[in-house]
């Protein structure tokens, strides 16, 4: 795994559990890694980790049964959705919307290429 | 746990004081890293946390018996790994044999399984290893000991590429609750994700000493932007990059070789910051 990314790690490891829910390798009711095997696969501080489950948890992404561990909630899906519109459209958009303004991209030529880009 | 209060140590009347009125308390659950320039006197700090050192002034102590005492039950929950070391000329399970009776908590099971992570042989002779090999033996016997305190000064030194990775995962599979580890190190890279906690000392004094949650809360870690007043910048393919008071909700991964350099220059301003 590489931490290239600016963002605080905890927060990039709950971004891939979140891909593993929208790609399907995560199934509801599904039983995520404990907080020590996370670690060890990845070569993080278990506190780290801890924090990301904290955060998924508080989000509603995942539930704890006591003593059995992590497990992936109903709505994580909707719930990840939810929160990656709202980060793409107050962050990433800005610096997006930021460069197209810069080499003269319209929003007509923008529509174009989105709508060729989604019958690919 | 470990608690150094008030400490004063020189090597003698000629050099100056290394520590002065140094004072650090050590929580179980954390894996500290620490840092300091040549001759901050790291190692030094090691050898009095462990009892291998007598302070001029002032005391260390492990659950509040005095580590200088070098009591059964504080040898018994301390182990240090230093930078360099020699082995005996043995076979690995002679030496386990010797020496895991002074650690109750000694698992042979942890030890192999620590060796299979570093593809290390379980039963190696100890002398027809190279100086690396042998760095992940010891290693692997001290995570095994399954200490309260486990200090290592400069624990990648030495290692391959692969091995210091197995050597993240072997500290984050033996980390718990219970336990204190600190690394201390000049390369940062190879531990700036398994610690969670960083101490900077220099002239005798702790500039930092924070947990990196923490860290990610005050200082932003990034490109540089237009209004900024930057503690540090640095050149990068990326452009300038820069470590700024942290902004409300902004929280990136701090980068422990900038933290290390603006502390050093700002000692002040970060103290400051973290004393909000």
């Amino acid at each position: 795994m590489n931490f290239n990314d600016n963002k605080a790690i905890y927060l990039q490891i709950a971004d891939r559990i979140g891909d593993d829910v929208l790609n399907g390798h995560l199934q509801t009711d599904g039983k995520i890694p404990s907080v020590r095997e996370m670690a060890a696969e990845i070569e993080v501080n278990a506190n780290t980790v801890a924090r990301t489950y904290e955060y998924l948890q508080q989000s509603g992404v995942i539930y704890t049964k006591r003593g059995l561990g992590y497990f992936v909630s109903a709505d994580a899906r909707d719930i990840i959705v939810r929160m990656r519109r709202q980060q793409l459209m107050q962050g990433e958009m800005d610096y997006f919307f930021g460069q197209l303004r810069a080499v003269g991209i319209t929003p007509d030529d923008l529509r174009d290429s989105y709508q060729q880009f989604l019958t690919k | 746990m470990l608690q150094i209060s008030n400490l004063s140590f020189s090597y003698g009347k000629s050099s100056g004081e290394l520590f002065n009125n140094f004072s650090l308390d050590l929580q179980p659950g954390n894996v500290y890293g620490l840092l300091g320039k040549n001759g901050a006197g790291k190692s030094t700090l090691i050898y009095l946390m462990t009892g291998l050192l007598t302070p001029k002034d002032g005391v260390v102590t492990l659950n509040g018996d005095n580590v200088r005492q070098r009591l059964p039950k504080t040898l018994n929950d301390l182990f240090l790994v230093p930078e360099e070391f020699d082995f005996p000329n043995i076979s690995l399970s002679q030496f386990v044999k010797l020496n895991s009776p002074f650690y109750p908590r000694f698992s042979v099971e942890d030890m192999n399984r620590y060796l299979d992570i570093f593809e290390m042989e379980r039963d190696a002779r100890l002398h027809s290893l190279s100086m690396g090999q042998k760095k992940k033996v010891y290693m692997s016997f001290a995570l095994a000991a399954n200490t309260q305190v486990l200090i290592m000064d400069e624990p990648t030194n030495g290692l391959d590429i692969p091995s210091k990775s197995q050597f993240r995962k072997i500290v984050a599979q033996a980390m718990s609750d219970d336990k204190m580890m600190l690394f201390s190190t000049h390369q940062v890279r190879d531990i700036e994700q398994i610690i969670d906690h960083v101490v900077i000392i220099d002239h005798s004094r702790v500039l930092l000493n924070a947990n990196l949650a923490d860290v990610s809360s005050r200082l932003a870690f990034r490109p540089m932007r237009p209004g900024d007043q930057p503690l540090l910048t640095q050149s990068s393919p990326m452009g300038t990059l820069a470590v700024v008071p942290a902004a409300p909700g902004e929280e990136t991964q701090p980068d422990l070789e900038m933290l290390f350099n603006a502390t050093l220059l700002q000692p002040d301003v970060v103290n400051t910051l973290f004393a909000q």
